[in-house]
């Protein structure tokens, strides 16, 4: 499937929260295949332009296409078209509380499909599965599940439509290394097995350097700098700089030179 | 041969060619075409993959579920041409789910009957315990707090009683008023008939002053505040709010519980007063219109008919229903776990448990001043 288009097109996006202007004039695009990642310090508005993408928070300007459909103008039919062919995990995972991990993971199935009840729950075990949760694991409810498990679970849910395009919001988070460690691989995993697009919000240096193809540096309102990891620490930006060339940051850059 | 079927057999071959778009979308459309192949003797069979445009992990899913259905009819299948993305997924789907040791979906286990009446009647226990433990341990801390006035929260006790109490005003106020208005005009009724109209001075004054102003007041506080008590709790608890407090050394009960509790203690009794005097306004309002006695009159016989112990039976009762309602409110929001279905469902059972309780005290309290010829 080779397409030249990017997946994902953001045009001089500009956004007012609160009075003041967290993107102005933000371009960014995301091509078929890659992981990307978008980082920057806090405030600068990396899960904003996450929700932009995903439509959650309308921005005052501009233009964001997904799957070359413009988002700003779509109708909901467009959008619910785009809806079904992207995957979203969330901070703070957002699991249905009232349903099982299976329940939760079934749900866009029997939103979105109109496959038997079998099928779906053979679909959603599969995805669990995939995600690395025990079988077991599916009949639980998500206040039952350890932290890294509920990620896992999210992930799932994320998967179960076959997606094109799956955005994780800080997908380590929270996790303790070892468990971190174990997410980067799986979501390389799946990058791979699936041939996903991925678009990530991470503070993580170590997903940084393992998981991505290319980071995106958000700063003073806009994109300063896309490349590839190595490249980018070279940046000489006063920002990108600091980030980088904290005691977390020449640590880990020693590790993957 | 079916031209756009996503999988057809090539009996000369014999070969199974599977092409198309092999997604979640056409999962259906392949499960049909897959229903319309009449399969060959046993013999070996290729599957050919490669007219295959697209294939995700459910379309592997079903390949890979096909081909052990059809394995199991004495066929052996083996792949060929599939991209290397396929493979992987095959791979995958085969390792995980197709292979002898096949997981089994987990079942919810569901509780028969006697099972679950076991198990709620012990969850019912269970649950006063607790809920004895609760009172106890706020009591405690009440009693503590006699001894050090400087931990209480005059700010929180103000707050409290605002929200509760002054922000209940306007619609405990019309509430009373209609009631008033209702009983009024079914009992003037009947009184009518017998042309004893100033009777109704006193079942007016009577029951509403003992039971109507006090019931119909509690039972709308309880709606009111004690579910607002339960939510804003519960959510706290969600929220770790608790844990952190309790780890400051500040208990949840002196910052939280004990001004919502005494808070509601002070207002309840205030509220039902409010609630009598607009309750016997609605009264005198229907009387002059359909009983045409003036409200001069009304309020000369009441003065004359309804002793004050009326009043303050009727107030008595207001502290008792303010700590069921307050103490169940809080009780619930503090069991709050898990998620927000939690919250949902201690919330209702706060309001449930209070309106009963508050009916149930009133009855205990009606046979009690029975025996008392109060």
């Amino acid at each position: 499937m080779i397409t030249q288009s990017p997946i994902i097109e953001v045009k001089d996006v500009s956004v007012q929260l609160g009075g003041a202007w967290v993107h102005q004039n933000l371009n960014l695009s995301v091509n078929h295949g890659e992981i990307l990642a978008i980082v920057g310090g806090s405030g600068s508005g990396k899960t904003t332009l996450l929700r932009e993408m995903l439509m959650l928070q309308r921005p005052n300007s501009g233009s964001i296409r997904v799957f070359e459909h413009e988002l700003m103008t779509a109708s909901s039919a467009t959008l619910l078209e785009v809806q079904k062919r992207w995957g979203v995990l969330f901070q703070e995972n957002a699991l249905f509380s009232s349903l099982t991990v299976e329940e939760n993971a079934a749900f866009p199935l029997r939103e979105h499909t109109k496959l038997d009840d079998k099928t779906i729950k053979e679909l959603a075990i599969l995805k669990i599965l995939l995600a690395g949760l025990p079988s077991s694991a599916a009949i639980k409810y998500p206040a039952e599940l350890s932290g890294g498990m509920q990620k896992r679970a999210g992930i799932a849910r994320a998967i179960v439509l076959d997606p094109a395009l799956l955005f994780l919001d800080e997908p380590t988070a929270g996790l303790d290394p070892e468990s971190a460690d174990a997410f980067d691989e799986l979501i390389l995993n799946l990058q791979k097995t699936m041939g996903l697009t991925i678009v990530m919000v991470t503070h993580d240096l170590d997903s940084l350097w393992h998981v991505t193809n290319r980071v995106a540096f958000l700063g003073e309102g806009h994109v300063l700098c896309v490349d590839a990891m190595s490249e980018l620490v070279k940046n000489p930006h006063p920002l990108i700089q600091a980030f980088f060339r904290g005691a977390r940051g020449r640590v880990v850059q020693r590790r993957y030179d | 041969m079916n031209a756009h079927a996503l999988v057809v057999l090539d009996t000369q071959a014999p070969r199974l060619i599977c092409r198309g778009e092999w997604s979640l979308t056409n999962l259906s459309k392949i499960k049909a075409d897959f229903q319309k192949i009449v399969w060959p003797y046993p013999q070996v069979l290729t599957v050919d993959g490669q007219a295959v445009t697209r294939m995700d992990s459910a379309g592997a899913w079903l390949l890979a579920h096909s081909l052990k259905e059809i394995a199991s009819k004495g066929l052996e299948t083996s792949l060929q041409h599939f991209s290397e993305q396929a493979q992987i997924l095959l791979a995958l789907v085969e390792k995980r789910a197709i292979e002898p040791a096949y997981i089994p979906i987990p079942v919810l286990k569901r509780r028969n009957g006697i099972e679950q009446l076991g198990y709620t009647v012990v969850q019912q226990l269970v649950e006063l315990k607790n809920f004895l433990h609760f009172t106890g341990e706020l009591a405690f801390e009440f009693v503590g707090g006699i001894f050090h006035p400087q931990r209480w929260r005059w700010n929180e006790l103000a707050a409290v009683i605002g929200k509760t109490g002054v922000q209940a005003l306007p619609i405990i106020a019309l509430l009373s008023f209609m009631i008033g208005v209702v009983i009024a005009y079914q009992m003037g009724n009947q009184l009518r008939n017998y042309g004893a109209n100033v009777f109704i001075v006193n079942l007016l004054g009577l029951s509403v002053l003992r039971e109507f102003g006090p019931l119909i007041t509690a039972i709308m506080v309880a709606g009111r505040t004690g579910s607002a008590f339960t939510a804003q709790l519960g959510i706290m608890k969600l929220n770790q709010e608790i844990d952190a407090l309790n780890t400051m050394g500040v208990t949840p009960g002196q910052l939280l519980l004990l001004p919502r509790l005494l808070g509601l203690l002070i207002a309840l009794p205030l509220l039902t007063m409010w609630a009598d005097i607009f309750g016997i306004l609605g009264g005198i309002v229907m009387t002059k219109n359909m009983l045409d006695l003036t409200a001069y009159d009304f309020l000369h016989r009441f003065h004359h008919e309804i002793p004050l112990r009326a009043l303050f039976i009727g107030l008595g009762k207001a502290p008792v229903f303010a700590l069921l309602i307050g103490s169940i409110g809080c009780f619930q929001g503090m069991r709050v776990q898990g998620g927000a279905d939690s919250v949902g469902k201690q919330t209702t059972r706060s309001v449930v448990l209070a309106i009963f309780f508050i009916i149930v005290v009133d009855a205990i309290f009606s046979i009690i001043f029975s025996r008392l010829k109060l």
